[in-house]
């Protein structure tokens, strides 16, 4: 319940700073980078403890945490959050990051054997953190709440304005607001450039999204599923829609159905490759794989909801251009 | 077909048992075909007539198949386990055979599954016959350390622990290795969304071989079931012949767990509705349960392809449904004389 708490409290408080600066806020969306990008940058200023301090709105702040100081020791068990900081000019500020954190290069060098999935409380405090980044899955925040640290929840995101909300809150508390704010106006424009470089279709291509060789999948009510919703694709798997967002799709649908392109986010974890696919019984007859439209992607890209999803995006347009090239000639 | 001859030769045969077994292997055929015909006629790609045929060749036959000898192989090696234990209850699952040999590809999963495609021999059913038969033997030493020779419900307490030991390794491997937590997981529910022609070629050695000696030895196995001494006293190598059967029901359990995963109940289920309708002589009991078995395992897959159309409904899902209250219903009308 603590946890839900706070997360609603963290909640609560950006969408008060998001009111505040304008009734437009709220509908600033990807297409409109220059809106969110002067918007929400004077709001971090503003208040700039919203990110650390969001749990005194539920509880009175403990003694040695003074609120308005920027955490200068940060364990991030979040990979997404690692990449964020990192992006935001704030890796000098942060001691270790969790077994999954990869990404940059120098935030592997601070990796520790941490594990985000299976908090070790006793280990992390270890680390004698001011700030905790984790992504609210495990009960750790009451335990951290009891030793009197600090923490952040970056809960996987749902829509491309809570990555930039995330990007914001991680600002603020690194005391790098106006590198997060102008990272979030570079996201806003690439992904905007990218959606614009592919022209509109007259039928949409339709995709498949791998998560594993065992045909799992995601529906266009995950973030992922929204990403590829920017540029108009159908995605095969929301026919399962009724029962999971992940749902399991079997071999002969994905064959029946044909779809133009195929997006494997299995390939670090499972080896998958454009061949694998290829080699795969009956899949020749898939116009993916006809048409050179299997596209394999990086696992940690496709999976986190960093600043790197731009590059997704990226590769998505780049995909889509070329699968529509090859459909039409 | 097969059970007529030797049971016309088998001297404890005699009048009760010839004259059922000419029928209940014929009318199990019947029931076998019934289910391939069904399986490779609907499928969510449309049934029979609107399905390519790439997709009828490539996807769906292979999986019909495969549940078919997998089905088969696990309802035989349950039977064997039966008889070689003298215990209604065992079956590769409850004897923690299936968790052994899901330890031993787990494993495997985790040194890293794309490296494996090279090799020579693929070390996926080897090691899942390994993990199987370590499992089974601790839980035959623990349960006989225990008196399972008189307690049939200790040797299924014996396998519950053994699996619990099995399953702990398991999650600290997949701890350490949480990238393929996913596919374990799906294996681990049982898997018959990737059959393939591949699959089946890697099997059917393993299976040929272990239903050639498990149904070589029936006749053994009726023996036993007269107790240890009788059958020393009537000329039987008990223990060779115990060996044996373990060895090759366990080889034709890892050999399918390693391509399905983990389909529980069928070892359970299918030779205790053989011995409902045709009695418990093993001679019939072994060929039946292999029919039959496969023709189970079969027709559970259908739902699992298409009641979630186009999900899929993992088909241990489907098979622990039907099995567990039949298992209950087992252990109700069985309870009292393993008492």
């Amino acid at each position: 319940m603590k946890q839900f708490r706070r997360v609603l409290a963290l909640a609560t408080v950006s969408l008060v700073a998001l009111a505040a600066c304008g009734d437009d806020a709220e509908e600033t969306t990807a297409t409109d980078p220059a809106a969110t990008a002067t918007t929400a940058a004077p709001a971090a200023t503003e208040e700039p403890a919203d990110a650390t301090t969001a749990p005194a709105a539920t509880e009175p702040a403990a003694p040695d945490e003074p609120v308005g100081d920027v955490a200068q020791a940060i364990v991030s068990l979040s990979p997404t959050a690692t990449e964020i900081l990192f992006a935001i000019g704030a890796g000098d500020q942060v001691i270790a990051v969790d077994d999954q954190s990869n990404y940059p290069a120098e935030a592997a060098a601070k990796a520790s054997a941490l594990s985000g999935y299976e908090p070790n409380v006793e280990a992390i405090a270890a680390y004698e953190p001011d700030l905790v980044l984790h992504d609210g899955t495990t009960d750790l925040a009451t335990s951290l709440d009891t030793l009197g640290i600090s923490d952040w929840v970056g809960a996987a995101a749902l829509s491309f304005d809570d990555i930039y909300v995330q990007i914001e809150q991680l600002g603020a508390a690194t005391g790098h607001v106006a590198e997060a704010a102008e990272l979030v106006a570079n996201m806003q424009a690439d992904i905007a450039d990218a959606v614009a470089s592919v022209p509109a279709l007259e039928t949409p291509l339709a995709f498949y999204h791998e998560l594993d060789p065992t045909f799992y999948s995601v529906t266009s009510n995950t973030f992922i599923g929204q990403v590829y919703g920017l540029f108009g694709l159908r995605n095969v798997a929301d026919t399962a829609e009724g029962t999971s967002d992940y749902p399991q799709l079997s071999a002969e649908f994905l064959i029946s159905q044909s779809p133009d392109l195929i997006f494997l986010a299995d390939t670090k974890c499972c080896g998958e490759t454009v061949e694998t696919v290829a080699a795969r019984p009956g899949w020749d007859a898939i116009s993916a794989v006809a048409n050179g439209g299997v596209v394999a992607l990086d696992d940690d890209v496709a999976s986190r909801w960093g600043p790197r999803v731009v590059e997704l995006v990226q590769t998505i347009a780049d995909s889509v251009n070329a699968v529509a090239t090859v459909t039409a000639g | 077909m097969l059970a007529d001859p030797l049971a016309r030769t088998a001297t404890t045969a005699r009048s009760v048992a010839a004259r059922p077994g000419r029928w209940w292997l014929p009318a199990s055929l019947v029931l076998l075909a019934v289910a391939l015909f069904l399986g490779v006629m609907v499928g969510p790609a449309g049934n029979w007539g609107s399905a390519d045929w790439n997709i009828i060749w490539n996807v769906r036959l292979p999986r019909v198949v495969l549940a078919g000898i997998v089905g088969a192989t696990l309802s035989l090696s349950g039977a064997s386990y039966q008889g070689v234990f003298r215990n209604p209850l065992v079956d590769p699952y409850l004897l923690g055979v299936a968790a052994g040999a899901g330890l031993g590809a787990t494993i495997v999963f985790a040194v890293g599954r794309a490296s494996t495609t090279t090799w020579l021999i693929d070390p996926l059913p080897l090691a899942a016959f390994i993990g199987g038969l370590l499992a089974v033997l601790l839980t035959y030493l623990v349960g006989a350390s225990f008196g399972a020779n008189r307690n049939g419900v200790t040797l299924v307490l014996a396998g519950v622990a053994v699996t619990s030991l099995a399953t702990a390794i398991q999650a600290f491997v997949l701890q350490r290795n949480t990238e393929v937590i996913r596919e374990v997981y799906s294996w681990i529910l049982g898997r018959l969304t990737l059959a393939n022609w591949g699959d089946v070629r890697l099997v059917l050695p393993y299976v040929v071989v272990s239903s050639a000696v498990l149904l070589l030895h029936r006749r053994h196995l009726d023996v036993l079931r007269v107790g240890d001494d009788e059958a020393i006293s009537l000329g039987t190598q008990v223990t060779r012949v115990r060996l044996v059967v373990v060895i090759a029901a366990t080889m034709g359990t890892a050999a399918v767990v390693s391509v399905s995963g983990l389909i529980g109940f069928v070892g359970i289920v299918v030779p205790h509705a053989v011995r409902l309708l045709a009695g418990a002589s093993y001679r019939r009991l072994l060929p039946l349960s292999l029919v039959v078995g496969a023709a189970f395992l079969i027709l559970a897959d259908i739902p699992g392809r298409v009641l979630q159309d186009p999900a899929e409904t993992p088909i241990g899902v489907v098979t622990a449904f039907f099995g567990a209250p039949f298992f209950i219903l087992v252990l109700r009308t069985r309870g009292r004389s393993l008492g």
